[in-house]
Formats: structure tokens, C-alpha cells, sequence
């Protein structure tokens, strides 16, 4: 009756765990209290949240000049915190949907945390668009509704509005699906709760049964949703790349634009998942469920994707020469070694450089190394926004209209600010809810590993055969 | 389900999905009628040995998103052709290639909302809803075949389920 592991594939989970034992494991963590590790960093993450929360009505308070904004300069900070939060959003989608239907039955550790870090870091980047309207109050006026003004309606010929679309359906979205998802986990908590805790969690699960005819019509829907988040995924970041390429500033107006986007936003994104996975599994103690593989198989997503990225680079680079076009070639003259060349050798170094250590196989697998570098790239992805928006509108066409930007503290406040919402959000979510899928796991246990040790496994060992 | 009826059932729990799928497939066999099966997780084949109708939510979803299609589309193009017609850097005013980006933003939008409802419609489920729980390690590990009492009597039931190797039987009412 001993374990059957198969020769060659490796078990996506480890630890030899039966069904009950994962229960254990992934659910106790929500009923245990918490730890000290969690309060302090509830603690520092609330304060945070709470300074920047203070920045963004100082912002409504005083008005939009209490940032350093000017009029050559008048995207910065704003906009660029907001592609860098949409874009860290992007993996907890690519994981879940693309993933699903590529059958990379790998994600199912990592989907449920890294779809709770797409709705939270969407939460972050909505923010921005918003409070940079200025008047915050009338930020209502972006919907098409009938209205007594004429009614007079949104350009819906602009990409700043396709981007209202695209960010709502893309929140919406991404929040069924996860709440789909979690919806038997629920179930699972509620019945090993007893009192106001199980009515909290016999409303959160919906009265859930397991009954087979749900189940089956849940994967229906789980596939679905995937099915269409995957397009939908694909066109969020293409429309925010919109927003620059359809300008007609240097350096903005490019097609290549919107696969370079999608791809950096994937880059960006696998990095905060591996940033949280890192903490999360050690914290939690789920080494078995977000294994070594999981890490060596997001790292090489980051080494595709960061390749991607810096060949987009040089082909701007390239083709910004070749289109013998002089604002276009002086754009990139300027990103180089203009005032902000310190952003753009950042950029360079954290994207394409820092990436590549991860072709070596036991650099891939190392812990520490991939913690490290996860960052690096999120440092690198931010800078890759700044150098695009800031250092391109610093030097526009006229050279009397040259300007140079620095952020108030206002601005800084507010980026720190969503770190804390951020991490605020997700210290909440994994003491509420499993941060793994619990059904899931399940559901590969014997399919995936072949290494079920449950008291029945002798009765059914033909079963390690198949596959 | 929740019903209003007094329903006393007749249920065996598993311990593996493998003898639960035995089970299902004897108990077609021998013809005695399934009220419900409960799994922790959904159990690849299950849907296929019971029989189970292919779920219809695809479809469901494909007419949502062509209302969303068209919503999109037709209210743009009324918009900016009948009710206020405006020239934005010089474009027809019918200008399709710039509607595509919101029309498919509202394909997703809509289809994804609709069956999302529709599943918790037409499953019982939602906020609020109490479903009986026939046994609270059905969501753990345990695998769970049901019988209406008044349909298969619990004679039969209960050796069906000594047979197949049930770790446990019970009765419920619900």
C-alpha cells in the first residue's frame, strides 16, 4: 500500500496527504488565531492604508495642485501606479484562466491567492484613474447614462473610456469567478464551525451541498468564466496600452504597444504572486501545497516574459531609428540619456537583465534568490511605466515647454497608501478564506500525483497505471 | 435541494470516489433510483454514471453575451448617429472600429453576470439559503449516495450499501 509515485511525472502536491489531511491543512489556518507574524503585519499594513487614505482626501481636500503636476508634465505618478497595479492584477487571471485551459493542472496551488491578488491590486489601480479627475464627486459623469444634460453622453470613440469598460468588466469578472470559486471552500469551514461563526459561513458559501448536479454544473461554469477571461485578460492591458498609443506624442504612438503591455503585465504580475506565495507558504506552512515546482514553473513564466519584454525594448529602440522620424528618435534619445536616465537604466536592468539568472535551473528553485528578484522586477516594471509617461511628456515638441518632475509627498503618500490597501486586503483574505482551493487540490490529488495513501488506495492501485 | 416536504432519506457515506463511482454504477444496475450524490469535489465521470444531462449554462452564456453584443453596439451607434450625432477628429459618426473595444467589454460583462445569476438560480444557492447538510464531512472527505425512503425501500438501500462498501449508513429527514 505504499505510496505510487509516478516515474515521470513529479506529484503537484506533496507530503503523501489524504483528503482529510488537506482539509486540515488549508482550512485551519482560517480558525487558528492569529498569529504574531499576521499582527504585526496587519498592523503595519492598516497604518499605511490608513496614511495613504489621509493622502487621498488631502488630494480631494486641497485639490489636484497638491501634486507636482504641471502642464507639460500632467500624467506622473498617477497613471503610472495605475498601469503597475492593473498590470500585477493581470497573472492572478493568466494563472487561473489561461492556465486552466492550457491544463496546467500545476495552478490550482496558486490560483485561488493569485485571483484574490487580481481583485485587490485592481482595486489599487482603480483608484488612481479616479482621484486624478480632480473632482472625485463627479466621477460618475464616465458612465453613459440618461442624464439632464442633453443627455449628453462620454466620448465613446476615446480609449480613456474603453478603459472605464474594460477595468469595470475585468473587476467584475475576475470577482465571480473567484467567488465561484470559493464558494464550496465555504461550505468546507462551515461545517467544521459551530455557532454565529458557521451561520457567517453558511451565508458566505450560499448554502452550498456538494450535490453532484452543482458540481457539474460549476465546472461548466468554472470553464466558462475561463474561457472568457482569457480574451477578456488579453484586452484589458492592450486598452490601457491604448491610452498612450493612440496619442500622438513620440514615443507613445506605436503599435507595438499592446503585446508589449500584455507581456509586461504578466511579467510583473507572476513576480507579486511569487512576492506573496513566498510569505504565504512560509507563513501558513503550505511548503506541501505551493511546492518548489510551482516557484521554478512561475519563474520560467518570468524568464519568458521578461525576454519578451526586453526584446519589445529593442525593437523600439531599433525602430524608433529606422523610422528616420526625429521627435520619435529624439523621444528615445532622451529616455536613454535624458534627465531621468537613472528610470530607464532601472528599467533596463530589473526587466531584461535580472531575469535572465533564472535559465539556470538551481537558481530557478532557490527560495531566497526568487524572493529577491521578484521584487527587482516589480521595482524595474514601475520604472518601465515612469520612463513611458513621465520622461516622454518632460520633453515634448516644443522645447520652451520642457519640464521636470518630482513627486510631492502627497503623490508619494498615495503610492505607499495602496501598498497598505493592498496588503491590508490580503492579510483579511487569508484569515477569512482558504489560500488555497481546497476542492481543487482534491480534485488533482489522485490525478495529478498518483500518490493517494487513503485507507482504500490498495482497492484501486490500477488506477496509478493510467496517464 | 431545499423542499418544503418532508423528505427521510436513506444515505450511505464512502470513503473513496473510486467505490463511490462502483456504487453509482451498481446502483443503476439494479434500477433503484438515485435521489442525490454529495462529493467533496467534483469527481471526474460521476456526471457520466449517473447520467446526468450536459449542463445548458453555455448556452445560457452565449445568449447573454449577444444581448451584451448588441446592447453595446446598438446603443453606441443610437447614440452617436440618432441622439447626438458628434464628429470627433473628423471620423463618420458611425465610426465601427472604435465601438469594438466597449462591445466586447459588454459581451464579457453581460455573459459572465448572467450565468454566474443563472447558476445560483436555477442550483437553490445563494446568500442566505440553508440547504440540509446530510452529514458535515461530505465537504472533508467523505462520499455520499442518498435514497428517498419513500421510493427504494430501506431494505434494499441498506444492503445496496453493504455491498458496495459504504463505511456508513444513516437516515435523515429534510
Amino acid at each position: 500500500m505504499s505510496a505510487v509515485v509516478s516515474p515521470i511525472r513529479k506529484p503537484l502536491i506533496t507530503g503523501n496527504k489524504t483528503y482529510h489531511q488537506i482539509t486540515e491543512d488549508l482550512i485551519s489556518p482560517t480558525e487558528k488565531t492569529p498569529t504574531k507574524a499576521w499582527i504585526i503585519g496587519f498592523i503595519i499594513a492598516v497604518a499605511v492604508a490608513t496614511y495613504g487614505i489621509f493622502c487621498i482626501i488631502w488630494t480631494i481636500w486641497v485639490g489636484i495642485g497638491s501634486w507636482n503636476l504641471n502642464r507639460t508634465i500632467n500624467w506622473s505618478w498617477d497613471i503610472t501606479n495605475f498601469v503597475w497595479w492593473i498590470g500585477i492584477g493581470h497573472a492572478g487571471t493568466l494563472i487561473s484562466a489561461i492556465l486552466l485551459l492550457f491544463r496546467q493542472k500545476w495552478r490550482t496551488g496558486v490560483n485561488r491567492a493569485a485571483e484574490a491578488m487580481t481583485i485587490f491590486a485592481v482595486i489599487c489601480a482603480g483608484l488612481f484613474p479616479i482621484i486624478h479627475m480632480g473632482r472625485v464627486w463627479l466621477a460618475f459623469f464616465i458612465m453613459p447614462y440618461p442624464n439632464t444634460r442633453g443627455p449628453l453622453w462620454p466620448n465613446f470613440n476615446s480609449p480613456l473610456l474603453w478603459d472605464v469598460f474594460a477595468i469595470s468588466t475585468y473587476f467584475t469578472v475576475s470577482l465571480l469567478f473567484w467567488y465561484t470559486g470559493l464558494v464550496p471552500d465555504f461550505a468546507t469551514v462551515r461545517d467544521r464551525a459551530k455557532g454565529l461563526r458557521r451561520k457567517i459561513y453558511n451565508t458566505l458559501s450560499f448554502g452550498w451541498t456538494g450535490s453532484a448536479k452543482h458540481w457539474q454544473r460549476w465546472e461548466s461554469l468554472s470553464l466558462i468564466l475561463a474561457g472568457i477571461a482569457t480574451p477578456l485578460v488579453l484586452s484589458v492591458h492592450t486598452i490601457v496600452s491604448f491610452d498612450f498609443a493612440t496619442s500622438v506624442i513620440p514615443g507613445w504612438h506605436t503599435t507595438i504597444f499592446p503585446p508589449y503591455f500584455v507581456a509586461g503585465a504578466i511579467f510583473s504580475g507572476f513576480a507579486m504572486v511569487l512576492t506573496l506565495m513566498i510569505i504565504t507558504r512560509k507563513l501558513l506552512k503550505l511548503e506541501d501545497y505551493i511546492t518548489i515546482e510551482h516557484i521554478e514553473s512561475m519563474n520560467k513564466v518570468i524568464l519568458l516574459t521578461g525576454t519578451i519584454v526586453g526584446v519589445a525594448y529593442l525593437t523600439e529602440l531599433f525602430i524608433s531609428w529606422y523610422s528616420g522620424y526625429v521627435y520619435e528618435q529624439f523621444a528615445f534619445f532622451n529616455r536613454a540619456l535624458g534627465p531621468y536616465w537613472w528610470s530607464y537604466f532601472g528599467m533596463m536592468f530589473c526587466n531584461v537583465v535580472s531575469p535572465q539568472f533564472f535559465w539556470k535551473k538551481s537558481w530557478r528553485r532557490n527560495v531566497t534568490l526568487t524572493f529577491f528578484l521578484s521584487i527587482v522586477v516589480n521595482i524595474g516594471m514601475w520604472f518601465e511605466r515612469f520612463v513611458i509617461i513621465a520622461t516622454t511628456l518632460a520633453r515634448d515638441y516644443i522645447p520652451s515647454s520642457w519640464s521636470l518632475y518630482s513627486p510631492s509627498w502627497v503623490e508619494i503618500g498615495i503610492y505607499v497608501g495602496t501598498m497598505g490597501i493592498f496588503f491590508t486586503l490580503y492579510l483579511i483574505f487569508v484569515r477569512v478564506a482558504p489560500v488555497v482551493a481546497v476542492a481543487e487540490i482534491k480534485h488533482i490529488l489522485k490525478t495529478g500525483g498518483n500518490q493517494y495513501v487513503g485507507e482504500n488506495a490498495k482497492s484501486h492501485t490500477h488506477h496509478t497505471n493510467e496517464h | 435541494m431545499a423542499n418544503t416536504q418532508n423528505t427521510e432519506l436513506i444515505f450511505g457515506l464512502y470513503d473513496d470516489e473510486e467505490d463511490l463511482l462502483r456504487a453509482v454504477k451498481s446502483a443503476k444496475k439494479d434500477h433503484l433510483e438515485i435521489y442525490d450524490v454529495y462529493t467533496p469535489f467534483p469527481v471526474h465521470g460521476l456526471d457520466e454514471v449517473m447520467e446526468l444531462e450536459e449542463s445548458r449554462l453555455h448556452i445560457a452564456g452565449f445568449v447573454y453575451g449577444a444581448i451584451g453584443t448588441l446592447t453595446a453596439f446598438l446603443g453606441m451607434t443610437w447614440i452617436f448617429v440618432k441622439d447626438w450625432p458628434t464628429i470627433f477628429g473628423g471620423k463618420p459618426y458611425w465610426s465601427v472600429p472604435a465601438f469594438i473595444p466597449i462591445t466586447f467589454e459588454m459581451t464579457v460583462l453581460f455573459a459572465a453576470i448572467g450565468m454566474t445569476v443563472t447558476f445560483y438560480l436555477v442550483s437553490g444557492l445563494g446568500p442566505g439559503i440553508k440547504n440540509p447538510q446530510l452529514d458535515d464531512r461530505i465537504t472533508d472527505d467523505k462520499f455520499c449516495i442518498a435514497f428517498d425512503k419513500s421510493i427504494v425501500n430501506s431494505g434494499d438501500a441498506e444492503s445496496f450499501f453493504k455491498n458496495t462498501g459504504a463505511s456508513e449508513v444513516n437516515s435523515k429527514n429534510i
